[in-house]
């Protein structure tokens, strides 16, 4: 088996390794670009979950920067997500009459949710590991519950009053309609090709963004902080500006998926943000390997392949199976209510095995075998 | 004026004092040990100096100004190095991006700098890359640029922490034993490297060493702590033949009792320090 693959991608090797890089690069930009082409003339209908994946995949990348790079275990982390939804949601729902443009709102999703990450990362400066985790853990919860509070806010000293029954965030029946965006005359509205070709523009973005900061004084001080803290410090790396950077701009990334998620869903309510949520992106963070960008967002995607698709397929395989056989419990399986068991045992499988995840950082091997680079190690190409 | 100067510095933890009132100098340009039994106050010397501790009450002054109870990166910004007891590398890095992190500090580069990649920022990096490269070269590191720090075998553990302190641009550089777990070799080869470091870098040094062949050999000045207080001070000659120094190490009846202990102690450093320099 590794005999026939090897020769088959002998004349791959070949290759220069600049060539490959730009070939790899530009085949999966391509393969992005048509694939709402390919999804309609195989009549899949797909272009809608991919979406809401890639959604998930900015999230974990995110969250890759607070919890892979700068080593800081957020378990909350979807409620910047929230916060960056329902940032678009209050500046958008018509009975605000506010109506902002969905360009300027989506900027705006990214400020507020980098002002949270700030406000929750400075009590949390002093903290390490298991106590950092638990405070997160707790912002989590908070910021749903508050949301849904906020349905009738009344600010005032005595009786005077600056806001009676201010209705902000619409309570548990949540924010409906959302603004949608426009280019021109076009409008987003239920075709999901627009919305995928959008998510993916921002996508890039957001990968752009970890490129970019993984291979810079910021990101070395961040991985430096993960290490050892305390040796970061004595060399020179100021531990809480670069930890506040951390929460700041992995909350940012979450903003641009909140503002795109609500404006795509049109309806956000405070269920949607629980703190299930915050552990599935962590899971899709350590699956694919934890500070990463390509493991990230192949583990990611990996995930959520595994519980859209192979899930629900294996459930239908499974119940035809107990039709022919007889077997009363496998007729009425289903399988996704055990999601959350599979994946557990995953994380555990993952720990145990792989504690570096199914890709570890390519770019440190890239690094390691710059010297025997037409060295051929089989298992590394991708 | 002493680069380093501790005025009457202490430090307590709860009821304990770990140090009390000492007084110390550091003149620039010197080699200068810190010697005592174990529990002595070195480390929490060190800490101190380089920010990890604050001082419970007294003044530290680096070129005259104060740097007690700053934090360990504004110290390091000032001009202090430090390398640690128990090797404390950035082992998931490699070697090269552990002397980058050293000169955290000296670059300016920020995150919205790094997403732009502008001209400056790409010219610093490259300077940056380029410096660190020669110093891997000049502490005896060169070629292991991509290797993770924690592959690398201990001596050069030890000489990639050096190198990770000289890169954040030191002018005075704390070894907290450097040359502990080394085999003989390895040893005369680290006293080697850090009096280069002072003769070729003009860095003055500040190191704790149990190994009396090392403080013997490399010192110009030996300030000995015991109990958290300073009971002697001076050069090699004068440190070997105070009689409190052996008293501290080997307990009061060598030193008032048996001649014979106590010319084996003073011997034994002088010959070793004889083949080592």
């Amino acid at each position: 088996m590794a005999q026939i693959w090897h020769s088959l991608t002998a004349p791959w090797r070949a290759l220069p390794a600049r060539q490959r890089q730009v070939l790899t690069w530009v085949s999966s930009i391509v393969l992005l670009l048509i694939f709402p082409l390919v999804d309609r003339t195989f009549k899949w209908g797909i272009v809608n979950d991919v979406t809401d994946v890639l959604v998930l995949v900015i999230l974990a990348l995110g969250l890759n920067i607070v919890v892979g790079y700068a080593g800081l275990l957020d378990l909350g982390y979807a409620a910047f997500f929230a916060i960056g939804a329902y940032t678009t949601g209050i500046l958008t729902w018509p009975p605000h009459s506010l109506e902002l443009n969905f360009w300027i709102v989506i900027w705006a999703a990214v400020i507020v949710a980098a002002v949270f990450g700030i406000i929750i990362g400075t009590p949390t400066l002093r903290l390490r590991g298991d106590y950092l985790a638990i405070v997160t853990l707790a912002f989590g919860e908070i910021v749903p519950v508050v949301i849904r509070n906020l349905g009738g806010v009344t600010i005032g000293i005595g009786p005077w009053r600056l806001l009676t029954d201010f209705n902000l965030t619409n309570g548990v029946q949540g924010l409906n309609p959302v603004g949608q965006p426009r280019i021109g005359g076009f409008e987003f509205s239920f075709d999901p090709t627009p919305w995928y070709y959008l998510i993916l523009v921002i996508a890039g973005l957001v990968i752009f963004a970890n490129v970019r900061l993984q291979d810079s004084r910021l990101g070395r001080a961040w991985m430096a902080l993960r290490e050892d803290e305390t040796a970061a410090d004595c060399m020179g790396v100021d531990p809480i500006r670069t930890k506040l950077l951390a929460f700041a701009i992995g909350a940012s990334f979450s903003g641009f998926a909140g503002a795109f998620y609500a404006a795509k869903l049109q309806a956000i309510f405070p269920e949607l943000f629980k703190f299930n949520l915050s552990i599935m992106i962590l899971c899709m963070v350590i699956l694919g390997g934890m500070g990463n960008i390509k493991g990230v967002v192949i583990g990611g995607m990996l995930l959520q392949l595994f519980d859209r698709v192979v899930l629900t397929q294996t459930t239908i395989l499974s119940r035809s199976i107990g039709q022919a056989l007889h077997i009363s419990p496998l007729e009425t399986i289903d399988l996704s209510l055990w999601r959350w068991f599979f994946f557990g045992l995953a994380m555990v499988v993952i720990m145990v095995l792989r504690p570096e995840g199914l890709f570890p950082s390519a770019a440190r091997r890239a690094e390691l075998h710059a010297a025997d680079e037409e060295t051929p190690l089989p298992a590394e190409r991708g | 004026m002493a680069l380093l100067e501790a005025r009457r510095i202490s430090k307590h933890f709860g009821g304990l004092a770990a140090l009390s009132n000492l007084d110390l100098n550091i003149e620039k340009g010197m080699i200068a040990s810190l010697i005592g039994p174990n529990g002595a106050g070195k480390t929490t010397f060190f800490n101190m100096v380089s920010g990890i501790y604050k001082p419970t009450s007294g003044q530290i002054l680096l070129e005259g100004r104060d740097i007690g109870g700053l934090r360990p990166n504004r110290a390091t910004a000032m001009g202090l190095g430090r390398t640690f007891q128990n090797i404390r590398l950035f082992s998931n890095m490699t070697a090269l991006e552990n002397v980058l992190v050293g000169m955290n500090c000296r670059l300016k580069s920020t995150w919205f700098g790094a997403l732009l990649r502008s001209r400056s920022v790409l010219h610093e990096e490259a300077g940056a890359r380029e410096r660190a490269l020669k110093l891997l070269a000049y502490i005896g590191l060169g070629g292991k640029g991509q290797t993770l720090a924690k592959n690398l075998p201990y001596g050069l553990q030890r000489r990639l922490e050096i190198a990770r302190a000289l890169a954040t641009g030191p002018k005075l550089m704390l070894l907290d034993e450097p040359t502990a777990g080394m085999n003989p070799q390895e040893t005369v080869d680290a006293m080697a490297l850090i009096k280069r470091v002072r003769d070729e870098l003009d860095i003055t040094i500040l190191l704790i060493e149990h190994d009396m062949k090392v403080v013997m050999g490399i010192s110009e000045w030996i300030t000995v702590l015991d109990y958290g207080a300073k009971i002697a001070e001076g050069t090699p000659e004068q440190v070997r033949a105070n009689s409190r120094v052996i008293e501290a190490y080997l307990g009061k009846g060598v030193a008032t009792g048996s001649r014979r202990i106590k010319q084996k102690v003073a011997g034994g450093t002088a010959s070793q320090e004889d083949g080592t320099i």
